[in-house]
């Protein structure tokens, strides 16, 4: 059975629209999963639904979140905290908003360590060294001693990726983890993702934008468009030949590398008006074909 | 801008020990009053009324800043006053910190019906007028160090819940506290561990200039008579004395006023002033 097993998730933002529409997706154990989509399309939103930090506004309507054998949405809230403080962890976004900038790095990586393993703090401290030498910092002694702003954002990105691995959880979600970084901190970013995970062995759920990111990294994905899952592949299916229309525009919307002087191709507005149309149809089965 | 930066970190460290030194002194004045004092504050003497400070003709050794108009003398005085002005603004901009910044930091890290109930609540609050609402206050409770206190807390304490809601809020929405909620952290954890030492700068500041602010309330209230008796050495009710003898006897007006402006506004530059020194990002 697969690690991770989002089912018939929904989810709107109360009294707004909808977010999520029955999405289902599975994440096997040590697997990678390219969660792609345009901005909207919904793929942060189950990433944060999965580790249970869904905005305020948002209500999870229906569906279940299984972890590890465990349906998250059928816990109370402080065991489910617990849970997924044990098993999962994150990448963010945005590694200048992403450390506490009152607060020594040092404590930011040992946290979670001393207050859910229950590890002493000189042990969970000797493990905080280790991981950041292992991201690859120069240091680590004098950076467990530093302060968020007196890092740069390339710095800042492997002490979270080295703190997201701390407690080795069996599941880590990054959420556009490249995104905030310049081109080049970018691809050594991605290479110490995808090593860290083939080392140990962790499931990861990569939420991105950039197909060429997901050809590189992911061995499946999900390709999200208003909220629901329009085409769910290997990769290399995918990339060989992608099965909905949306997902064989938006491939061939890539920028290539190889040509950096072709003009980009932007997804033509007939496919767009037909998912959308798709959309429309799946939300008249949702609320006509009841709760199945 | 490496220059134009360095010049800024200096003045704000010229200005925070200006501040603080005064502060300081102030302090030690305030707690060794009787054996700094050259007088007894209280003792009358109606041969000595309104003598001059020392630089004038017709000052008497021993009056330093003169005497009022019933022979008390100006500079033991505005010693004792120091002591009132200090407690008043320790006391009340420390409980109308505490109360505000707690409910703001409520109200915006928690969001949903608790700061609804509160942001409510401080509207409705601020809606009264606030000079009116202290003398109905101290009307009720009798003149007094303690209603002066209260006073300055009922009134005051939106100021801090305000900006704290704010500050709280936008350090809410940021990545790290998703982060430390992924990492098993409850809502209350997040909030003290988390939100709390970034919004402190800000308090900190509030807090200086609220203390400020105490020290003018109490003066404008002594100065209206509703502080303690007309007796006791307050820099408020030296000012309403002084004032009605403005153009016998200048001094008795002049020295509190200019004990009060200096305290007031080092209390508000030491604010300015520890803030460039300990907010991280500043820095």
């Amino acid at each position: 059975m697969s690690f991770l097993s989002v089912r018939n998730l929904s989810a709107r933002v109360k009294g707004g629209p909808v977010l999520l529409r029955r999405v289902s997706l599975e994440v096997a154990a040590g697997e990678v999963r390219g969660l792609v989509g345009e901005s909207g399309a919904g793929k942060s939103m189950i990433g944060k639904a999965v580790l249970g930090i869904l905005p305020q506004s948002v209500v999870v309507t229906g569906g279940e979140i299984w972890l590890d054998g465990v349906d998250l949405l059928a816990l109370p809230v402080a065991e489910r905290r617990r849970r997924i403080g044990a098993t999962a962890a994150l990448i963010p976004q945005d590694p200048l908003t992403a450390l506490n900038p009152s607060r020594r790095i040092g404590g930011q990586i040992t946290d979670r360590l001393v207050d859910i393993l229950g590890w002493e703090r000189g042990r969970a401290e000797r493990r905080a060294l280790e991981l950041l030498g292992e991201v690859q910092i120069a240091e680590p002694a004098r950076v467990l001693r530093n302060y968020p702003h007196e890092l740069s954002g390339g710095m800042r990105q492997r002490i979270l990726i080295a703190s997201a691995f701390a407690a080795e959880p069996k599941l880590i979600v990054a959420d556009e983890p490249t995104t905030a970084l310049d081109v080049t901190v970018q691809k050594q970013i991605l290479k110490l993702i995808a090593g860290m995970q083939a080392r140990h062995g962790t499931a990861l759920l990569f939420v991105t934008h950039d197909l060429g990111v997901v050809s590189k990294v992911c061995q499946s994905l999900s390709v999200l468009y208003g909220g629901m899952v329009v085409e769910d592949a290997t990769v290399r299916d995918f990339f060989a030949a992608p099965r909905h229309a949306y997902s064989a525009a938006l491939l061939a919307a890539t920028p290539k590398y190889t040509d950096p002087l072709a003009s980009l191709t932007p997804v033509p507005d007939a496919v767009i008006a037909a998912v959308q149309a798709e959309v429309a149809a799946f939300e008249g089965n949702m609320f006509g074909g009841g709760n199945g | 801008m490496r220059d134009g930066k360095g010049a800024v970190k200096r003045r704000a460290g010229v200005r925070l020990w200006l501040s603080a030194g005064w502060l300081a002194a102030l302090v030690l004045v305030a707690v060794f009053a009787p054996w700094i004092a050259p007088k007894d504050p209280l003792a009358q003497d109606l041969f000595l009324g309104r003598l001059p400070p020392f630089w004038e003709t017709g000052a008497e050794p021993g009056y330093l800043l003169g005497t009022d108009s019933l022979g008390r003398d100006v500079l033991s005085r505005i010693i004792f006053g120091a002591r009132i002005a200090l407690g008043v603004a320790l006391v009340a901009g420390t409980i109308t910190c505490v109360i505000g910044a707690a409910l703001g930091l409520m109200a915006g890290f928690l969001r949903g019906w608790v700061d609804l109930v509160i942001s409510r609540f401080i509207d409705i609050w601020m809606a009264f007028p606030p000079v009116l609402f202290s003398i109905l206050l101290i009307a009720v409770m009798g003149p007094g160090l303690t209603s002066i206190i209260v006073a300055i807390v009922v009134i005051d304490w939106t100021r801090f819940a305000r900006v704290v809601r704010a500050e709280a809020m936008a350090q809410g929405a940021m990545d790290y506290v998703a982060s430390a909620r992924v990492a098993g952290r409850g809502r209350w954890g997040v909030m003290v561990r988390e939100i709390l030492p970034n919004v402190l700068p800000t308090v900190v500041v509030l807090l200086t200039l609220e203390m400020g602010i105490a020290v003018i309330v109490e003066a404008i209230l002594s100065f209206v008579n509703l502080s303690i008796s007309t007796d006791d050495p307050t820099w408020g009710g030296m000012i309403s004395e002084g004032r009605a003898a403005v153009y016998q006897a200048w001094w008795v007006l002049v020295f509190p006023l200019v004990a009060l402006f200096l305290t007031v506004l080092a209390f508000s530059q030491l604010g300015e002033g520890l803030k460039d020194r300990f907010d991280p990002v500043l820095r």
